[in-house]
Order: structure tokens, then sequence, then C-alpha cells
């Protein structure tokens, strides 16, 4: 593989997979803030309508993602998340002493941090699902249930927001991390500080 | 567990072959697999104690609802008091000049009231929890109006209606009630919430007030009163609420009554 100055991250189906599921999260909690902020809700009435987005906009959110497994790169980048290696603690260890640059936090393609949003995010946008489609469809369960999923639904909401808002402060704060997910490719020289365990034959 | 000490080491982890990470062959823990499955029994287990997280922590809401200045507990879930509910892109105003309430349909007498014809008229105060079907319950809210029966009684009921249909000025929100219902002593044609005159956004200047029932049902910026002869269902009934919606006995919930 010739070395130039950029080294490829994402491939085209990544960016894709990536803009979508961001387009539906973002419509999910701008609907969400509409439904539930009383000075939105006041603002923009059209309760039904907001409601309908919401609801489907929640329901097409893991599809991007499902049709994404047809990716190789997509699959060989679900392993590299679901995996820890050693390094990944070390990495962990780090952000609790405060500790910077590339020797005190080891990363492969992804740090554990990352590792962590992706598969907190994935299994709250599941129970976000499974509780969403209970209050949806009363009729999928005993009717006692919605009251349940409805205030599963409403906490964890908050806690997804807080972690959106999280990953777009830090997205942010790294306009070469940005570059990465809207171009596909980083500077070696990023990968070398950020991922110093991503190797090349990657 | 390893030692402090080699966890201090680092990326020179003793072991690590070459650039360091995970061994051939050895990819590592699925940590992220079980964080997923993690999220999925939590949510489970959430579902499963939300009755009686829920109760604590509405108690808990409630209390520093009353006692926050910023008003921040409100933006919470069960963060207390009422929520905005408009099914319109946006409502009109309508000011004691300016509002109006027919009542008309199966009737010897249609009529059209001010709010100074309705303030005139005898009043009475009700104070009750107010339920939506929502989850959200707001405890002794006082309610101040005509009743409801006096204007039918004042109109002339016939004798083969049934039923009301309730409009609103919002254009697009409707309720209904059965004529029985309609003239129970706690349902009320609304000037006063809260012991102030009922706000815009809480569906002022009149607003309907059916106590025994889901909040739905007490319809705001009502502006028309029809008797009819059956029950049309209303705006949320039908998208699949309950038309005859007691508090605790309809809509698969088992809220405490109101009544």
């Amino acid at each position: 593989m010739e070395r130039t100055a950029r080294r490829r991250r994402f491939t085209r189906a990544e960016r894709l997979l990536h803009r979508t599921t961001a387009a539906l999260m973002l419509l999910c909690i701008v609907t969400a803030a509409v439904l539930y902020v009383p000075q939105l809700a006041e603002l923009v009435g059209r309760r039904y309508l907001v409601v309908t987005v919401h609801q489907w906009a929640g329901l097409l959110l893991p599809v991007p993602f499902v049709l994404a497994l047809v990716s190789r790169a997509f699959r060989a980048d679900l392993r590299r998340l679901n995996r820890f290696a050693p390094y990944d603690r070390a990495w962990l260890r780090a952000v609790r002493r405060r500790e910077h640059g590339p020797s005190a936090r080891p990363a492969g393609k992804f740090n554990a941090g990352q590792k962590i949003y992706a598969a907190w995010t994935a299994g709250a946008v599941l129970v976000m699902l499974g509780t969403g489609l209970l209050m949806w469809f009363t009729g999928l369960a005993p009717l006692v249930w919605r009251t349940s999923a409805t205030f599963v639904h409403d906490w964890l909401s908050l806690a997804v927001g807080i972690a959106v808002a999280g990953h777009i402060a830090m997205a942010l704060a790294d306009p070469e991390a940005r570059r990465g997910i809207r171009t596909g490719s980083v500077e070696r020289q990023w990968a070398r500080d950020h991922h110093p365990r991503w190797l090349e034959d990657e | 567990m390893t030692s402090p000490h080699s966890d201090a080491a680092g990326p020179a982890e003793p072991g690590g072959p070459g650039p360091g990470g995970p061994e051939p062959g050895d990819p590592g823990a699925p940590v992220g697999r079980r964080v997923v499955l993690g999220m999925l029994g939590l949510g489970a287990a959430g579902v499963a104690a939300a009755p009686y997280l829920q109760r604590g922590l509405e108690s808990f809401l409630g209390a520093a609802a009353d006692k926050d200045p910023t008003g921040l507990t409100g933006l919470l879930p069960n963060g207390g008091g009422f929520r905005y509910y408009s099914v319109a892109s946006s409502v009109p105003r309508r000011t004691a000049e300016t509002y109006r309430l027919t009542v008309d349909g199966l009737v010897r007498k249609p009529a059209t009231y001010t709010l100074a014809d309705l303030r005139a008229m005898p009043q009475t105060r009700i104070v009750r929890d107010v339920q939506c079907v929502t989850g959200w319950r707001v405890p002794d809210t006082p309610f101040e109006g005509v009743k409801l029966s006096r204007l039918l009684d004042a109109a002339g009921v016939r004798p083969e209606a049934r039923a009301i249909r309730f409009t609103c000025f919002d254009g697009t929100y409707s309720e209904s009630l059965t004529l029985t219902q309609a003239r129970r002593d706690d349902v009320l044609v609304a000037l006063r919430m809260q012991d102030k005159p009922v706000s815009h956004s809480h569906g002022g200047p009149v607003r309907l007030y059916v106590a025994p029932m889901y909040f739905y049902k007490s319809a705001k910026w009502l502006s028309g009163i029809t008797v009819t002869s059956s029950v049309l269902p209303g705006y949320w009934e039908e998208r699949g609420y309950d038309v005859d919606a007691w508090v605790g006995r309809s809509n698969g919930r088992t809220d405490t009554p109101t009544v």
C-alpha cells in the first residue's frame, strides 16, 4: 500500500450509515423535546404530527445499521468496537487519572471510550425501541405495562440526550476526527497520536 | 485482576506481542456485546420496577418542584406540574371582548354567551387531582366555573338528545360526553383554574373540566357545545383513546380515581 499523508478510516457505506443514523437520532431528539418541553410544545403545537414523526424516526433508527451489515468494512469495525484489548483498560485508567498523550492513552482504531459509547448507545436504542413500541401499540402487552414503559422511555431519553450531546461536543473539539467521518480519511499523524495501536495493515 | 504495579506498566505490558494489543488468536473480551446485553437487562428491570421507582420519584420531584425557583424540575419526567399539549399548529387568542361560546344542536333555545355572561352565572368550585392519560398527575387543582348542566337546562335539551359534542377555537380539537355524563355536578365550563382566570396555555379564557375523567376530556379553548343524538368521538378518541375516559377504569390504566 502506498503511503500517503492521509489514511483511510471509513468507507462510503460507513459514512452514509453514520449520516442517516445521525439524522434519525436528531429527529428523535428534536421531536422528543417538542413533545416534552412545555415552551417548545407551545411554540410548535401540531402534537399529532410531531408524535407521528417521532414514532417513525424511532422505528427507522436501527434500519441503516441493519442495512450496513452487508458491508465487510462495517462488520470489521463492529468487531473492533466489540472486543476490548488490555490497552483499552489502560486508556480508561488514563481517563480517570486525567493523563493525555498517545503513550498514556493507547488505542486501536477505536479507543475504549468510543467502544463503550457505541455499545451503550446501541443497547439504549434497543431499549428505547422496545419501550416505544409498548407505548405505541398498546395491544402488544398487558396494558398496565405502558406506564412502566413510559417511565423507562422518559428517563432513558434524558440519558441518551446527554450521551449524544457529549458525542457531538467531543466531535466539535476534534476537527480531524470530524474530517474522518466526513471524508473517510484522516492525517497519518493524527492517527498515530490518537490511535497508536491502529496497525498499518488493518 | 492484575496488581496495581503491572497496571501502571501500561503499553509495555509484559506478554504483549510486537506492537501490543490482543495476541494473535485472542480477540479480547467481547465487552461491547456485554454492554448491549446489560442495557437490555437494565431496560427490562426498569420496566419491571417502574411502578415502585415512579412512586418514589414522583413524591421526591413533586416536593423538589415546590421549592425549585428555576423551574428545571418541571422539565424532568414526572417532575410535577401540567404539561402543555396542543394538537393545532397555533391557537388564536380570545379576550373577554372576542370570546363567544355557542350552545346549539338539539336544543329549543340555541344561545351564544360572552365571557361576561358566563361570569354573571352562579359559579361552582371543585378541587380534585388532575390525571393525564400519559401518566402525569397534578394534585388538588381548583377549577371554578358554570356547571354544564345549567347551560344545558337553559338551552332546553330536546328529548331525542343523547350526547354532547364540544368544539374548540383552536380549530382542530373536539370532545364528547354522553348526556348523562354531561349532567354530572362535577362537569364545568371552567373560567378559573388554580384560583386564577384560565390562562391561554391552559385553554383560556374558557375550557371544559370533566373531573372524573382523564384530562384529554377537559377540552381547552372551548367555543362550541352542540347537543347530538349520539356520541361523536373526539379528536384523540378517533386516534384510539377511550370515549368513556373514567380515571382508573379506561385506556388500560389503573390510576387512582380523581373523584
